[in-house]
């Protein structure tokens, strides 16, 4: 994907508002320390100190005169107001957390008289007053406007030393103020909040003096949720201060509710007011915050939503066909770059943190040398691991750091088929290839759809598929607002077609590979793990370890959504946790090459009661060649029944024993359909697939080791099918059978069951529906095999199956039988 | 996606000698492989066969590349050369030109090349003959072809950088601009950095 955030060009801001010099703690103390006043005193001008003791009396009388009820307790708060202030000043001076630029406008001079005593020190406290002035940058005019007294009207007319004096004298108000109730906070902020009257999250700073603990405590308690009436207002003019404030708070009291919430509101309300603030603070559109607010606690929102304002560090990949790690690095660092190696995990990655030339133009960029590519693109290639000599297909390549990444741990052998349906991104493929040394690459323009017509086969595919790029708001921050519940439906819907694509591009029987890798850059469960969870039900896949050791789990369940548990091998990735792009990656092994029938309305969420045999029987009998559903649910229904009801048919099992199904092979579904389909496959070896064919004997080997004596019999009846066994997994076999061979309707094994269960029916029905099985086996659909064969030994008497696929139980079907 | 035809052979063929001489068969039989040649797109592409059975599934209007392009035909049937042929012609050059160092930087972002800029040249190399350049490191910078130069000893010579060798043309971000050879990368036996005249 592009980047579209060139961190490279990001220009260079000067100093803000807010930037001044400090000349540091001591001095910054030196104000509330009345020790140093001694050093300080020589400093002040005659002019000073005599405004100085101007103010000393003045204090006194604007004691009096302070309008502000608590003003007398004043000079006895002085002394903690001091002692304090050396507490709160940094305080103040930074975050102000004591103090927001709304309500700190009005500090009365009050608290410029606490400080009087400091006020030799003024000048070394110049600077820590400027930065304090700043933020208090109103103040002024309000110690204008509440300037009852007389030393603070002298002041202002001077020169530096006026600086001090509001600052100080609001340092003062503040003091004061915290020494008096909070009454008249509220007071204030009401004349400055009319439009939030119920918003009193932050006056409570009276008790600020009392400690920080209880400050916290305070202002949580006092809390209030604003009206809905009241946000409308707000829309209008957002304070993002005050938004912050009070997203602040109320994630604080969302942490403890039970004893921070308010009487009378509920948490939705909160959480409702926390969400509009969030998207007003970080301008995300509503649908995705409230995504985001269902995939993360609250603590975390905060941080990936901050994290999304940053941009991820620049990293780049060394091109080991034409240099080593080593020496790039320290070419590029002889150009001036600063650059260290990315972690343990990667061997080719590097991190760039400043760089005096354009890391994109430099001629060993140009050489081709190294890539720029970020973090999380690296894994997905990790994680396929492509062997030398392999046929790997890229579904979407564009710009081609992946395929190029495959290309060199492939060292140039094999062949790699890069596709994308973009063109114009197409370009940029061949480019970067061209320009990497890349030599076994074919680039094509197919849409990733169409792949197993035209070629499949690969022994590894690897699916980097479009998604809605909510994993990568900080290279793109249009996706906060433009993306809608449609377009994660739309993306979602494709990623399927292609995985499902992807997945019959892979050849399972490959020697060296039959694995896939599902990737995108969201973090989305729609795009994520529905996608995997819906193709772990339709093909024979499984999925496996990545092979990363780092990364959270894919999630198994999901609000009201319940995924295969298998899916705790998947890893996402978060930038506010990894500091790389989000991502989530899958990978797949294929077990069978075979497409499992679609089976509408079967999977596996049918309980296993729902159907009987004799409803098969029922179902099977009127319309063998029709739909296909009748036999499946026929299949299913027997799979289920066998598992669940421990073959309390003998005639069923028996039946079943005559199909081959064994149990060892733990392919429970495939069982009585499978063996007959696997004989009636070997019996029409034009059609059969060879796999088919292979398995079939398989199975039936098996059989024979299992139930020798019901089995005997009617092993004749069954074909030999050709061929050696071939594939991994008997199970695997069986289940493709099951799977393809739709036309193995319950005919063929319902029959039997019901009548004499003589081979010879079987053998009947085999001849009898050479065609159909033919036409069916071509169908492709959704097996419900996988799903059944997980079902265990059909037969309650016989020995438990000796493998049991945990793959193959899928989780939200039969939690019984799995 | 088709083999070449034997006017378009010939034609690639005699542009190719001009640098590497009579060593195409090299270029053909390869120790890991049979390699050929193929038309797609007025393209020509040098793959191996396993790939080119591979790329004979895909439909011509859906291919795109594939192996290495060397170059193209124009429309008046000319062959062009470019600049991602150079890792395989180099090794067979039979014309080498050495630049120095002070000069290398200097040509690579577009500029002519004094006399006095060449460290070493192969001999009997006449002018306007095709010629790979390497930088000191023996670094194949690019293929060139030579213009006059040594007439006159005292004059300096040049030698232009006639865009005999185009590009191809990738997408802004990723078309291989200006490469200098890098020496400290050097890596035996592959040339490091072609040199692209080419802006973007």
């Amino acid at each position: 994907m592009g980047r579209k955030l060139d961190p490279t060009k990001k220009e260079k801001r000067g100093p803000g508002r807010k930037a001044r010099k400090q000349k540091g703690a001591e001095t910054e103390l030196a104000r509330f320390l009345p020790a140093a006043g001694d050093e300080n005193s020589k400093r002040l001008s005659s002019r000073a100190r005599k405004r100085a003791a101007k103010r000393r009396l003045g204090s006194a009388e604007s004691l009096a005169m302070h309008k502000f009820p608590g003003a007398k307790p004043l000079p006895g708060k002085l002394p903690k107001g001091i002692s304090g202030g050396a507490v709160q000043t940094p305080g103040k001076k930074g975050a102000q957390p004591l103090h927001h630029g709304t309500q700190g406008k009005k500090r009365p001079a009050l608290t410029h008289s606490s400080e009087e005593e400091e006020v030799e020190e003024e000048d070394s406290e110049e600077d820590g007053v400027l930065n304090q002035e700043d933020l208090w940058g109103s103040e002024d005019s309000d110690a204008d406007m509440i300037d009852d007294y007389g030393a603070d009207s002298d002041s202002e007319g001077e020169d530096e030393d006026e600086e001090l004096l509001p600052i100080e004298r609001a340092a003062q108000k503040q003091k004061v103020q915290e020494a008096v109730a909070g009454g008249q906070w509220s007071e204030e902020e009401t004349e400055e909040e009319e439009e939030k009257g119920s918003l009193q999250s932050c006056p409570q700073k009276d008790d600020e003096t009392e400690g920080g603990l209880q400050i916290n405590v305070d202002e949580e308690e006092s809390f209030v949720l604003p009206l809905p009436g009241e946000m409308e207002q707000d829309a209008q003019a957002p304070d993002l201060q005050r938004i912050h404030k009070r997203i602040q708070d109320i994630v604080g009291v969302l942490r403890d509710f039970g004893t921070q919430r308010e009487e009378g509101r509920s948490r939705s309300e909160y959480l409702h007011r926390l969400q509009k603030d969030l998207a007003t603070y970080y301008s995300y559109g509503d649908f995705l915050l409230g995504k985001l607010m269902d995939l993360f606690p609250l603590s975390e929102l905060v941080e990936f939503l901050e994290a999304n304002e940053v941009p991820r560090p620049i990293t780049l990949r060394t091109n080991t066909l034409k240099t080593r790690r080593r020496d790039l690095a320290q070419a590029l660092i002889n150009r001036g770059v600063n650059l260290d190696p990315l972690g343990k995990w990667s061997k080719t990655g590097l991190v760039v943190y400043d760089s005096s030339v354009p890391i994109g133009a430099t001629p060993e960029y140009l050489a081709g040398y190294y890539m720029l590519q970020g973090a999380s693109s690296m894994l997905p290639v990790m994680a396929l691991a492509p062997q030398e000599h392999e046929r790997i297909l890229d579904m979407c390549c564009a710009p081609g750091g992946k395929t190029s990444y495959i290309a060199q741990l492939m060292k140039n052998t094999g062949v790699i088929l890069a596709n994308d349906a973009n063109a114009e991104r197409l370009k940029s493929v061949v480019g970067n290839l061209h320009r990497l040394g890349v030599t076994n690459t074919i680039i094509s323009h197919y849409d990733g759809r169409q792949f197993p017509k035209v070629v499949g086969g690969f022994d590894r595919v690897l699916l980097d598929a479009p998604c809605s790029g909510t994993g990568v708001i900080s290279k793109d921050p249009a996706v906060k607002t433009n993306k809608d519940e449609k377009d994660i439906l739309r993306c979602a819907h494709l990623q399927k077609e292609l995985l499902l694509s992807a997945i019959d591009s892979v050849n399972a029987t490959s020697k060296t590979g039959g694995y896939l890798v599902y990737c995108t850059c969201s973090i989305m469960v729609e795009e994520n793990e529905w996608v995997v969870d819906y193709a772990l039900k339709k093909r024979n896949v499984r999925l496996v370890p990545t092979g990363l050791d780092f990364g959270q789990e894919g999630f198994t369940r999901f609000r009201e959504r319940r995924f295969h548990p298998t899916l705790r091998s998947t890893r996402r990735f978060y930038p506010h946790t990894h500091n790389m792009d989000g991502f989530f990656i899958a990978k797949f092994k294929k077990f069978s090459n075979s497409i499992p029938q679609s089976q509408t309305g079967n999977s596996a969420a049918s309980t296993p009661t729902s159907l009987d045999l004799p409803e098969v029987k029922g179902q099977v009998t009127p319309k063998p060649e029709g739909s296909s559903q009748p036999a499946k649910k026929a299949r299913v229904a027997m799979k289920t029944k066998q598992q669940l009801q421990k073959r309390q048919h003998p005639k069923k099992a028996s039946f079943q024993k005559q199909n081959g199904i064994s149990k060892g092979t733990d392919s429970g579904l495939s069982t009585v359909s499978c063996d007959t389909k696997s004989q009636a496959s070997s019996k029409l070896q034009d059609s059969s697939q060879p796999t088919q064919e292979i398995r079939g004997p398989k199975v039936t080997k098996k059989l024979k080791q299992q139930s020798a004596t019901l089995l005997s019999s009617k092993k004749v009846a069954f074909w030999k099918p050709n061929g050696p066994p071939k594939g991994t997994d008997t199970e695997v076999p069986v289940l493709s059978l099951s799977k393809t061979q739709d036309t193995l309707k319950p005919e063929d094994w319902v029959q039997p069951l019901r009548s004499t269960r003589g081979t010879k029916k079987v053998k009947q029905q085999l001849p009898a529906q050479p065609s159909k099985r033919a036409a069916f086996r071509k169908q492709n659909g959704t097996p419900k095999g996988p799903e059944t064969p997980a079902m265990s030994p059909l037969d309650s008497s016989q020995p438990p199956p000796a493998k049991r696929r945990k793959s193959q139980s899928r989780g939200s079907s039969h939690p019984v039988l799995s | 996606m088709r083999p070449l035809t034997e006017e378009e052979t010939r034609v690639m063929f005699e542009k190719m000698a001009k640098y590497i001489g009579e060593n195409l068969q090299l270029l053909v039989d390869r120790p890991d492989g049979t390699y050929c040649f193929r038309l797609h797109n007025d393209r020509v592409y040098y793959v191996s066969e396993k790939i080119l059975k591979l790329a004979a599934n895909i439909s011509g209007d859906k291919l795109v590349s594939l192996g290495t392009c060397f170059g193209k035909f124009t429309k008046s049937h000319r062959f062009r050369l470019h600049i991602t042929a150079l890792d395989y012609l180099a090794p067979y050059a039979k014309y080498k030109v050495w630049i120095k160092p002070g000069a290398e930087q200097s040509f690579l972002y577009g500029n002519h090349v004094l006399k006095s800029g060449l460290g070493r040249i192969t001999e009997n190399t006449c002018q306007y003959q095709g010629v790979v350049v390497y930088s000191m490191a023996d670094v194949p910078l690019i293929q060139r072809e030579r213009e006059a130069e040594t007439q006159a000893e005292g004059e300096a010579g040049s030698m232009h950088r006639e865009p005999d060798v185009g590009f191809d043309p990738g997408s802004p971000g990723s078309r291989p601009g200006p490469k200098a050879g890098a020496k400290p990368l050097r890596h035996p036996g592959i040339p490091l950095i072609v040199i692209l005249i080419g802006i973007s």
